[in-house]
């Protein structure tokens, strides 16, 4: 049985949709990517998972963590799983720690609440937990406050933090987004080491297909608050079958291509507001048909394994070359 | 952080003197004291005479150097009216006026702030519209009127408290009442807005992330991040702890230093009116001391850039 399972998750703010129906199952310890452009519902997923939405989002749906309901699960409930069971990481991180605190009461906090410890003991492992991730002499920056921290530094801080509750499964929201490239490489490795250490599930949350390919085993691409394409990394990267993750691919430039130019998908990302009727990729899609605009593909198992929401799948790239410099 | 406070009190003592100077000029060129207090039918010798015992007939330079060097000696000078010394005179209304104003603060921090709190975490509800309604009522009518308005209900057709006067407790409730309705609207406001900022920065995501009950989040997470700019407000308000009771102790009859400012002015009772501005200048100029102290105290940002971190 799979840890964590989403099953037609479903968001809307102010009567706007933005996530239709998700289903995603995360097994013990395996690493899952969710991959997509800005606002199509990554982040929302979890989010709404862990009650971490404003008030004013209405969710439906069910996820289940060993078969405990956690949509409209009392506060107190939530509140037990968050942490201790999934813990979650930002984007931000130098605003994601509290200015006011030292970032080692804010480490203690956690250890005190999931794990019961005080005073010295908590002191000397939040101590271990900075070594762990990676922060130099930490016996004494354990004293510092976050602004004292570079970005990277307070990433790594936020990480020990989720690690003090020893949690099954960690969700990290584009972890790497806000540093640059050097540092994030460092993230995504201790990202990966810690995995391998502690043996807990990862969801890696992030638009680069390659920091998704260096931690995950699985991902899923989404679009339009709905997930289109879902496989095992390799099969994923080597034959993408929805038009969207081949897209995807080709916006990535290569190193080694010289200086052929980039392919970038035509069009921009639909307004959950207005989402066209049919498959939300349809109007940028070039194998797009007629029925394609009507009707919605439903994400089903494929033969050749993984999921796939596409009525027209594996249609060549020369079709997509010419739709952008006719 | 030594060369920080030195900073911070030779400005205050600047800002003192500029606004003694101010205030020395503008009275000066505001009227005649000999006139006012002799009256228009005194003879011309008497008002000559009052004018050499007071120096008026010097240049103005000549006043005003002689004004910074008594100051320098801690000498306040003498009211043209009695004779006594300025600085007794405003001393002695004083605790009148703090009777007022000390009791008015601690009722806005009391009920401003956690109206404020409340709301900001109920957000949208009837509570929250609740807050924002009665706080927009207090802080929008002016206290003459709120104050006359009160008298009419609770002195005049009630009959349960006395019009104005000194004479025992129950006679500062009204004035206190009058005082603070404003200052719990505004701290009110003041706070709810701060706390939503802070309820949506993404540290609080992180403190909620990490699995800690809603009640931490908001004592230990939220409010001391939201103390910052409430502090900024209370400090103002400190500040007008000795001044800020003009009007109110005018209705009410209040012998505080309120009153006496508005006897000396009308008197031109020069070395009164310098006494209390200098009195409310220092409060003023004390109470953003203390803000700036507080600063530090609260948001560890600021205290390592003043150490030069």
């Amino acid at each position: 049985m799979s840890f964590v399972s989403i099953r037609n998750l479903r968001v809307a703010f102010d009567g706007v949709q933005v996530l239709h129906g998700i289903d995603l199952d995360i097994g013990h310890g395996e690493a899952v990517g969710l991959v997509g452009e800005s606002g199509c519902g990554k982040s929302v997923t979890w989010l709404a998972a862990l009650g971490l939405l404003p008030g004013k989002a209405k969710i439906e749906g069910s996820v289940t963590i060993e078969g405990q309901e956690l949509i409209g699960a009392p506060r107190t409930g939530i509140e037990a799983v968050r942490g201790a069971r999934i813990a979650m990481i930002f984007q931000d991180p130098s605003s994601s720690l509290n200015p006011v605190h030292r970032v080692g009461r804010q480490i203690c906090e956690s250890l005190r609440l999931h794990r019961g410890l005080r005073g010295d003991t908590a002191r000397t492992e939040a101590i271990r937990l900075l070594d762990m991730v990676g922060i130099p002499s930490a016996r004494t920056r354990i004293d510092l406050y976050p602004h004292e921290f570079s970005g990277g530094q307070c990433q790594r801080v936020l990480i020990a933090m989720a690690l003090a509750g020893e949690p099954d499964l960690l969700v990290a929201d584009e972890p790497t987004t806000a540093l640059d490239a050097t540092i994030q490489a460092q993230i995504l490795d201790l990202l990966s080491n810690l995995r391998r250490q502690t043996g807990m599930a990862m969801v890696f949350i992030s638009h680069d297909l390659g920091a998704v390919s260096t931690v995950c085993d699985r991902a899923a691409v989404m679009y339009a608050g709905r997930i289109v394409e879902e496989n095992d990394i390799g099969r994923l990267f080597v034959v993408p079958r929805h038009p969207y993750t081949r897209g995807l691919f080709d916006a990535i430039p290569e190193l080694d291509a010289g200086r052929a130019r980039l392919h970038p998908i035509p069009g921009t990302v639909p307004d959950p507001r207005q989402l066209p009727q049919g498959c939300a990729f349809s109007p940028r899609c070039t194998a797009a048909s007629r029925f394609c605009k009507e009707h919605q593909p439903d994400l089903r198992a494929q033969p050749q394994g993984g999921l796939l929401a596409c009525f027209h799948p594996d249609q060549v790239r020369a079709e997509t070359k010419q739709e952008v410099f006719a | 952080m030594l060369r920080f406070i030195f900073v911070k009190l030779a400005r205050a003592l600047l800002t003192i003197l500029l606004v003694m100077s101010f205030a020395f000029i503008v009275l000066r060129l505001s009227g005649d004291p000999a006139q006012i207090l002799l009256g228009p039918d005194a003879p011309q010798d008497a008002v000559d005479a009052f004018r050499a015992r007071w120096g008026l007939e010097d240049p103005l330079w000549q006043q005003y150097l002689a004004y910074l060097k008594q100051l320098a000696m801690f000498d306040f000078g003498v009211s043209m009216r009695d004779h006594s010394p300025a600085i007794q005179l405003v001393m002695e209304r004083v605790p009148a006026t703090l009777a007022l104003t000390i009791p008015a603060l601690m009722l806005k921090i009391c009920i401003g702030i956690p109206a404020g709190v409340y709301a900001a975490l109920h957000r949208e509800s009837v509570a929250d519209r609740g807050v924002i309604m009665l706080s927009i009522f207090g802080f929008t009518i002016p206290s003459f009127v709120l104050g006359l308005v009160l008298v009419l209900i609770f002195a005049v057709n009630l009959g349960w408290l006395p019009a104005g006067g000194q004479d025992g407790w129950h006679y500062a409730i009204l004035p206190i009442a009058t005082m603070s309705i404003g200052g719990i609207g505004i701290l009110a406001r003041f706070s709810r807005s701060a706390m939503i900022e802070v309820l949506g920065q993404p540290y609080i995501r992180t403190a909620m992330a990490k699995g800690l009950p809603w009640r931490d989040v908001v004592w230990k997470h939220a409010l001391p991040n939201a103390a910052v700019p409430i502090v900024t407000l209370i400090g103002f308000m400190v500040g007008a702890l000795i001044a800020g009771a003009v009007v109110v102790e005018s209705i009410f009859s209040w012998p505080g230093i309120g009153r006496l400012i508005v006897v000396s002015v009308a008197n031109r009772d020069l070395a009164v009116v310098q006494c209390i501005l200098l009195v409310i200048a220092a409060s003023m100029v004390m109470a953003n001391l203390l803000v700036d102290f507080a600063y530090g105290a609260l948001d560890p940002r600021l205290r390592s850039a003043r150490s030069g971190k």
